[in-house]
């Protein structure tokens, strides 16, 4: 029984750990209590939302490709996980991420359907 | 005894070996101020800044040159003890703007503006270096800790 228990548990902590790009895209859909829209993911990336900045601005419009910092000029790998295998598989990088990046773009924190709309117009591109 | 005779000539022979380094700035190696701060701009190195604009630096992370960039706690407070470890002393020359404030750009201090006082306004503006944060427009080698005068081009 106790074996049963840590191997559990095991694989428990290892499913907690590596999450991929659908698990961000279930969970912020189940937030939002909404199916996510490629569309209006696509529109929200690159459009600004009242700050100087859309993600567009640092990450390019078409993000399997690399991006460029829009103030200092540093290198960003593609946001996109067909590009970047090592993206939307974190979550403290993905909370920290939108957190940063959400205050700098809208001067606010996205909601979970925005986030969810991004995430799935992200998983289309190829 | 002859131990003891030894050290003041060491101590010696250290300060006029400092010149020779005086424009190394190696970033010695840290996992997380890598992680967290290199993300968006290269690795500024911390012996161009003193303690307290460290300090300062990283008690305003959510507001950082105009960027949310805050960090979670115990990573604020891991990478704030490196760079305060390693930051600079009086080489910087004074730290503290009219105000007695810690100044928080490397380019407002005073080794800064000495060493650059030859570098026009346009200059700095030139759109392959774009700002004086910039430091490896003009110094190809900066990431390795190396800013002398020698290795010095600047982009036309």
């Amino acid at each position: 029984m106790r074996h049963i228990l840590i191997i559990a548990a095991t694989l428990f902590a290892a499913s907690a750990q590596a999450e991929t790009p659908r698990d961000f895209l279930t969970r912020f859909e189940k937030e939002a209590g909404a199916v996510a829209s490629v569309e209006r993911g696509a529109r929200f990336f690159a459009t600004k939302q009242g700050g100087e900045w859309s993600c567009a601005s640092c990450h390019t419009d078409r993000p399997t490709q690399a991006g460029l910092h829009a103030k200092t000029g540093k290198a960003i790998t593609p946001l996109a996980p067909a590009a970047n295998a090592e993206r939307f598989t974190d979550a403290a990088k993905v909370d920290k991420w939108f957190r940063r990046n959400c205050n700098d773009t809208l001067n606010r924190v996205c909601s979970a359907q925005e986030k969810a709309d991004v995430i799935a117009w992200l998983l289309t591109l190829k | 005894m002859k131990r003891l005779a030894a050290r003041p000539l060491l101590a010696l022979l250290a300060a006029l070996a400092l010149p020779a380094h005086a424009d190394n700035y190696g970033v010695p190696k840290n996992a997380a101020f890598e992680e967290e701060c290199t993300s968006c701009h290269m690795a500024y190195p911390p012996q161009m800044l003193h303690a307290d604009s460290w300090r300062a630096m990283m008690n305003g992370l959510s507001k950082h040159f105009g960027s949310d960039a805050s960090i979670d706690e115990k990573r604020r407070t891991a990478i704030t003890d490196f760079l305060v470890a390693h930051s600079g002393g009086r080489k910087t020359g004074d730290t503290r703007d009219a105000q007695c404030k810690p100044l928080l750009r490397i380019s407002e201090t005073e080794r800064f503006a000495k060493k650059h006082r030859e570098i026009s306004a346009a200059t700095w503006k030139r759109a392959a270096i774009k700002s004086p944060a910039n430091c490896t427009a003009c110094h190809a080698q900066a990431a390795a800790g190396n800013y002398s005068d020698h290795s010095v081009n600047i982009p036309r």
